[in-house]
C-alpha cells in the first residue's frame, strides 16, 4: 500500500478479475463463449435488416426540420408577403441573401406593402440553414421548409430566385406525426 | 506406382470427360453465388440488407464484381519476381479444382459414378493437393517484394503447421471407422449412422482446421484484411485478386464437401437415388452457411493463439480421439 499512499483505504476496490484464459478449463469457457457469441449473431439475423434504404425510402422530418427556405403569398390576395426590407439579408451570418427592393406601381402591386422584392435570391450552396432569416421577418415572408434534397451538379444552380423559392416545392420529405 | 483411380470399376473416357465438366460447371455456377450469398448472409448478421442493387435480390453481383475485376490493370509491383508472382494465384485454383474431383456427389448409378473420381487413397490426395494451395499464399506473399505480403506469407506459414497435423488425425477416425482412404467407401461406411455421433470430436477439429486451411475468419491472419491489407494478396490486382478470392470460396466448397462425406454422410437421404447430389449439396451447403456464421460472429484470433489452439488443443483431442476410435474399432 505504500506506494499508493494517496489513495484511501476505502478507494481502493479490488478488480473483479474473469478466471485466467488457457488450460482444458480455459478451452472449455471458450468453446462456450464461441457458441453464446453464434447465438447473438443469429438473434440479429432473426431481428432483420434496420437499414432505410434511403432513396427509395424516407426517414420523416420533424415539423421544425430547418430544410429549404420558401417565400409565402397572402393566400386570399395572392400579393407577396414580402416587402423587401432586407432584414432577413442582415440577419444572415452566411451572407447568402441578396434582396433588391422596389417601389410598388398602383394597379400592378406586387406585394402587400410599399415596396417589394424585385430580386431576391438565396444562394443555398452558402446557406447554413440556420433559420435567422426566418426569425427576422416582421411579415413570416420566408419560412424554412422541409426539402433537404437540394444536390445539384452546378453551383449556378443553387442560387434559388424569387420564383423558385415562391413556386410551391414538390412535396418530398416525409413530415413525422405527432409522437413519432 | 500405384493407380490413382479404382481399377475394379471402369468408365470410358467420354464420361469421365463429361463427368469432369458437369462438376467443373456445376461447381463454377456455386461460387458466385457463394459470395452473393455471404455478402447478403453478414448483412443480415449486421442489421443490414448487403447487396441488393445489380439485378433481382442483387443476384447479379457477383457478375458486377468479375467485370470490374477483369476491365482492371494486371499490375505487378517492379520489384516483384515476375513468374512466381503470376504463379501465385494460379497454384490455389489448380489445387482447389484438383480436390473438388474426389468429392463423392452419389453413388455409381446406370454405371456412371457420380464423382469426379473416386481414388482409393482419397483422404490422401485431399491432403496433398490442399496442401498445393498454400504454396499460392506463400509464393504470391514472398515475391509481390513488400513488406505486408510477406508478413501474411510468413502468417499463412506459422498457421499451416499449426492446424495441418491436428486435421489430418482428425480424419483418422473417420478413416479407421470406415476401414478406407476412399471418400465414396467412407459415406458407405456411414449407411447405419452419420459418423459425426461417433466422431463428433474429430468433425469439430477438422472443422476448426478447415477454417484456418481456408484462411477464413477467426482464423484469417495471412489476409487479415483490417491490420495486413489482404496479407498475401495486397498487391495483386484484376483478376489475379479475384482468382485469390475465388479460390478462397471454392475451398470452403471442398472442405464442406469433405467434412459432408466423411462426417455427415455424404449423398445418403431419403428419396430416390437421383436424389443423392442435391442431399450432398444441401450438408454442403448447410456447411457453408456454418462458415458464414461463424464469421460473422468471431473476431480474429492473434496468430500465437492459433499456434496455442492448435498445438495445445486440437492436436491432443484429435489424438486422444483417434487413440480412443483405434481402440473401439479393434474392439467391436
Amino acid at each position: 500500500m505504500t506506494e499508493f499512499a494517496y489513495l484511501k483505504d476505502q478507494d481502493v476496490v479490488e478488480v473483479q478479475r474473469g478466471p485466467e484464459p488457457g488450460g482444458i478449463g480455459g478451452a472449455y469457457r471458450a468453446f462456450g463463449e464461441t457458441l453464446r457469441g453464434l447465438k447473438t449473431t443469429m438473434a440479429r439475423l432473426i431481428e432483420g435488416p434496420l437499414t432505410i434504404e434511403y432513396p427509395e425510402e424516407k426517414t420523416p422530418v420533424y415539423p421544425r426540420f430547418r430544410g429549404r427556405h420558401k417565400l409565402h403569398r397572402f393566400e386570399d390576395s395572392d400579393l407577396e408577403k414580402c416587402v423587401g426590407c432586407s432584414l432577413c439579408a442582415a440577419a444572415c451570418p452566411a451572407d447568402c441573401i441578396r434582396v433588391v427592393a422596389a417601389e410598388n406601381v398602383p394597379g400592378e402591386r406586387v406585394s402587400a406593402g410599399e415596396r417589394y422584392a424585385a430580386v431576391y435570391e438565396i444562394n443555398l450552396s452558402r446557406c447554413i440553414f440556420c433559420g435567422y432569416c426566418e426569425l427576422a421577418c416582421p411579415f413570416d415572408a420566408i419560412t424554412m421548409g422541409h426539402d433537404y434534397e437540394m444536390a445539384d451538379y452546378d453551383r449556378d444552380d443553387l442560387i434559388f430566385t424569387k420564383e423558385m423559392l415562391l413556386a410551391e416545392p414538390i412535396e418530398r420529405t416525409p413530415l413525422r406525426s405527432e409522437g413519432e | 506406382m500405384l493407380p490413382l483411380a479404382d481399377t475394379t470399376f471402369a468408365e470410358a473416357t467420354w464420361i469421365m470427360v463429361v463427368k469432369s465438366l458437369v462438376i467443373f460447371g456445376l461447381i463454377f455456377a456455386i461460387l458466385p453465388l457463394m459470395t452473393v450469398l455471404e455478402r447478403k448472409l453478414i448483412g443480415r448478421f449486421q442489421h443490414r440488407y448487403g447487396p441488393n442493387r445489380v439485378g433481382p435480390y442483387g443476384l447479379l453481383q457477383p457478375l458486377a464484381d468479375v467485370g470490374k475485376l477483369l476491365s482492371k490493370e494486371s499490375f505487378r509491383p517492379a520489384n516483384a519476381i515476375p513468374t512466381l508472382f503470376v504463379l501465385g494465384p494460379l497454384l490455389p485454383v489448380l489445387s482447389g479444382v484438383l480436390a473438388l474431383a474426389i468429392i463423392p456427389w452419389g453413388d455409381v448409378q446406370n454405371g456412371v459414378g457420380l464423382y469426379g473420381i473416386d481414388v482409393p487413397i482419397g483422404i490422401l490426395y485431399f491432403f496433398a493437393v490442399g496442401s498445393l494451395a498454400f504454396y499460392g499464399v506463400l509464393l504470391g506473399g514472398w515475391s509481390s517484394g513488400s513488406k505486408y505480403s510477406l508478413l501474411g506469407a510468413m502468417r499463412g506459414a506459422a498457421q499451416l503447421i499449426s492446424y495441418e497435423v491436428a486435421m489430418a488425425l482428425a480424419l483418422l477416425g473417420a478413416v479407421m471407422m470406415g476401414g478406407s482412404l476412399s471418400l465414396v467407401d467412407i459415406v458407405h461406411a456411414q449407411g447405419e449412422m452419420w459418423f459425426i455421433l461417433p466422431q463428433f470430436v474429430g468433425f469439430l477439429v477438422f472443422m476448426l482446421a478447415g477454417f484456418a486451411e481456408t484462411n477464413r475468419t477467426p482464423f484469417d491472419m495471412p489476409e487479415a484484411d483490417a491490420e495486413l491489407v489482404q496479407g498475401f494478396m495486397t498487391e495483386y490486382g484484376g483478376m489475379r485478386f479475384g482468382s485469390f478470392l475465388l479460390v478462397e470460396y471454392m475451398e470452403i466448397l471442398v472442405v464442406s464437401g469433405i467434412a459432408a462425406a466423411m462426417f455427415l454422410g455424404g449423398w445418403m437421404g431419403p428419396g430416390p437415388g437421383f436424389l443423392d447430389p442435391i442431399w450432398m449439396l444441401a450438408k454442403m451447403l448447410a456447411l457453408v452457411l456454418l462458415f458464414i456464421w461463424v464469421r460473422a460472429t468471431l473476431p480474429r484470433l492473434r496468430y500465437d493463439q492459433l499456434m496455442s489452439l492448435g498445438w495445445k488443443i486440437l492436436l491432443p483431442l484429435a489424438t486422444l480421439n483417434v487413440l480412443v476410435t483405434a481402440v473401439l474399432v479393434v474392439v467391436t
